[in-house]
């Protein structure tokens, strides 16, 4: 069967997207890795964009923008800011080591096409592997969450997350109704905001982004 | 008629938010944020009686929908927030007093307090799946900056583990939605009405199963968090215990309902869709297992509103076991202890949260010989406790009862488990409540009068529902569970 060049191309974009958050996975610079996070919402745009070509669904061009404004120039134009009033360029230690972060990655892409597989196999009009990178970037953004120690490298992994359920969305479903996307991109909006008070007070608090000092609240 | 009335109950707190945050440094900021919730409270008493009249309805183009499930949750969520604002009136005066809260933390509680009554309504009478979504992430971003109002160390590290664990919860509940959206966008086709839940209702038996399961899976794991299901439930014990009393009054009595709700919508379509009890053997496993796990984490507890937290979690199992049971018996009874667990456990954080101001402390060691310094104070938490523990005559009793036998025939296995687990609940509670309210005191009294009226009025509702429940009352809950199947 031969592969309409449009969905041959958001084949090709959504595999970048799984490289990049594998590359986010191992970035240790909070600098890249904000960098990483802008080339991942570029990303994105495109592939709205061709979605939105190659299927005429209108209201995509709308998503594609404001995946641009939000994602591509404001996020990582505020996080550059945030970083740099805070200071906080430094490496970011993780909880565990890079190498076997990585290791636990690669299980997690394959039981993620394990899980997608019935879905797929049903599927029409889209390459098998969308769901699937789809499912497997949301859960290695998981993975990133769980594993970094500061803040900041949090919110990232947080607003990776969120992207990959946005290339989930367009890829698989081509675009939730309008009114939806705007709800999730405001909540998105509001949520960075809250998550740069937040910033200040943990720093003002306790001197430091480091999560580490956040674990006393346990049962006992 | 009813797109006005519907209007009235989503603009009323909205309002009230606005407004708010233009006023809310002013000295009566207390009384307006009151006087906004019982309008909103009584715009949702007027929708109420319209739906349990005419039976379901939709307004607005079909993007909102209000049947008798979830017009019970508007009401309950509209009458706690209202008490709760009476309760905070005062509670917040003393905190302010006691220098523990400045003018400005003030005004973001009132503006915000307002902000999310309007994201749990709005959540709960939408049609569609995925407003739902954005009205439960709106919940949680209005409430996690007043989980961190005190900005000690603790409420800070309660409210990020709030956030980040709420917002990755949430995130696969949005997966969820993309899934079934992905099923229904080949049964309804493209546009707007593929996220609609009556529309989706309307052709459950055509949406195909495999993606309905998985997406069931995320959308449980997801609204799951929320509802504090283990084993995901390790931010709400803190965003109780940290957050201003009245914050964990409405979380623990509205919020963890709302997310229930959006819960038993996809439950409702996975049904209908598999033909199987696929999706409430699930939440009957979830149900079980927070219940026995908050039971035994109960009696650790050293923190009065941490243990009340767990207390939570316990009842949010058990109803959600009871809705996994299903049937028109188990879900009645779920729905019914859905509105104990409310109106108690508010009940109980407000007497709660006066006992600490009069303590200073909410180590449970520490606070002692309520009955003393104010019996009001000390009967309260008392009646609150014997109720919430489901002594009879409240009505706690008849819910957990129905609760019990229902499962004693349908899935008699569970009964020993059901028993054992609240009988642990009760002895871990019950020891810790007792010194607390009889015992030798070193309290002191407080700056401004203590809000009880709404303890009592909560209690009392409480003990006439588990005396006598009204026919009208008793057909709107049956008619509702009819819904639900």
């Amino acid at each position: 069967m031969q592969i309409p060049y449009a969905l041959q191309f958001v084949d090709f974009l959504s595999a970048l997207l799984l490289l990049i958050v594998f590359a986010m996975l191992a970035q240790r610079r909070i600098l890249s890795l904000i960098n990483l996070f802008a080339w991942q919402g570029a990303l994105l745009t495109v592939s709205t964009c061709v979605v939105a070509y190659s299927t005429h669904q209108h209201h995509l061009y709308y998503s594609a923008a404001l995946t641009l404004v939000l994602k591509v120039l404001l996020l990582p134009w505020l996080l550059h800011r945030l970083i740099q009033k805070l200071n906080v360029k430094w490496d970011v230690e993780t909880l565990i080591n890079i190498p076997s972060t990585m290791l636990v990655g690669i299980g997690i892409v394959i039981f993620a096409f394990n899980l997608a597989a019935p879905i797929t196999e049903m599927a029409e009009g889209l390459t098998r592997g969308l769901i699937g990178i789809a499912l497997a970037s949301v859960l290695l953004s998981f993975l990133m969450m769980l594993t970094r120690r500061k803040a900041v490298s949090q919110v990232v992994a947080f607003l990776s997350l969120e992207n990959s359920l946005f290339f989930a969305a367009t890829s698989a479903t081509q675009g939730m109704p309008l009114v939806v996307e705007f709800g999730i991109a405001l909540d998105v909006m509001v949520a960075s905001f809250i998550f740069g008070i937040f910033f200040f007070q943990i720093r003002e608090t306790f001197d430091s982004l480091d999560i580490t000092n956040m674990e006393n609240l346990k049962d006992d | 008629m009813i797109d006005l009335q519907l209007l009235a109950l989503l603009l009323t707190p909205l309002l009230g938010g606005a407004l708010l945050a233009m006023f809310g440094s002013r000295a009566w900021a207390a009384e307006l944020n009151s006087v906004m919730s019982f309008f909103t409270f009584a715009a949702s008493v007027m929708l109420t009686i319209r739906v349990v009249d005419a039976g379901p309805q939709v307004a607005f183009d079909e993007q909102f929908f209000i049947d008798q499930f979830n017009v019970f949750l508007v009401a309950l969520t509209a009458f706690v927030a209202f008490t709760t604002s009476l309760f905070s009136r005062p509670y917040m005066r003393i905190e302010q007093h006691h220098g523990k809260l400045s003018t400005g933390m003030l005004h973001l509680y009132y503006s915000m307090y307002q902000m999310f009554t309007f994201t749990m309504l709005l959540g709960l009478t939408s049609n569609n799946l995925g407003i739902i979504w954005v009205a439960m992430e709106a919940a949680t971003l209005t409430t996690v900056l007043l989980v961190s109002l005190y900005r000690t160390p603790a409420s800070l590290e309660a409210a990020w583990k709030y956030f980040i664990l709420c917002g990755v919860g949430i995130a696969l509940a949005l997966f969820g939605t993309i899934l079934m959206y992905f099923a229904a966008e080949r049964v309804l086709g493209e546009g707007g009405t593929a996220l609609l839940w009556t529309h989706l209702n309307a052709v459950k038996g055509e949406l195909e199963p495999t993606v309905l399961k998985l997406a069931f899976i995320f959308l449980l794991v997801g609204y799951g968090t929320k509802i504090g299901l283990v084993p995901l439930h390790s931010w709400l014990p803190d965003a109780h215990a940290e957050g201003p009393t009245p914050v964990s009054a409405v979380l623990s009595g509205l919020l963890l309902n709302v997310a229930l709700n959006a819960v038993m919508r996809s439950k409702v379509l996975v049904d209908g869709s598999l033909g199987t009890h696929f999706a409430g053997n699930l939440m009957m496993g979830f149900g079980l297992l927070s219940l026995v796990v908050a039971a035994l984490f109960l009696s650790r507890q050293k923190d009065i509103k941490r243990m009340f937290a767990y207390s939570s979690i316990e009842h949010m199992g058990l109803i959600t076991f009871a809705f996994g049971m299903g049937g028109p018996v188990a879900t009645f009874a779920a729905m019914l202890h859905m509105t104990m667990h409310s109106l108690t456990k508010s009940a109980i954080f407000f007497a709660v949260g006066h006992a600490v101001q009069k303590s200073g402390t909410q180590v449970m060691e520490n606070i002692r010989g309520m009955m003393q310094v104010s019996p009001t104070v000390g009967w309260g938490l008392m009646l609150g406790t014997l109720a919430i523990l489901g002594m009879p005559p409240f009505g706690v009793f008849a819910s957990e009862f129905l609760i019990i036998t229902t499962a004693m025939h349908e899935y008699p296995w569970t009964t020993p488990i059901l028993l054992t687990a609240l009988g642990i609940a009760f002895a871990a509670i019950f020891g810790k409540v007792q010194p607390i309210v009889f015992g030798e005191t070193t309290a002191k009294r407080l700056p401004h009068p203590p809000a009880l009226v709404p303890v009592f009025l909560h209690l009392l509702l409480v003990l006439i529902l588990g005396l006598y429940m009204p026919t009208y009352l008793a057909n709107w809950y049956r008619q509702a569970a009819a819904l639900l199947g």
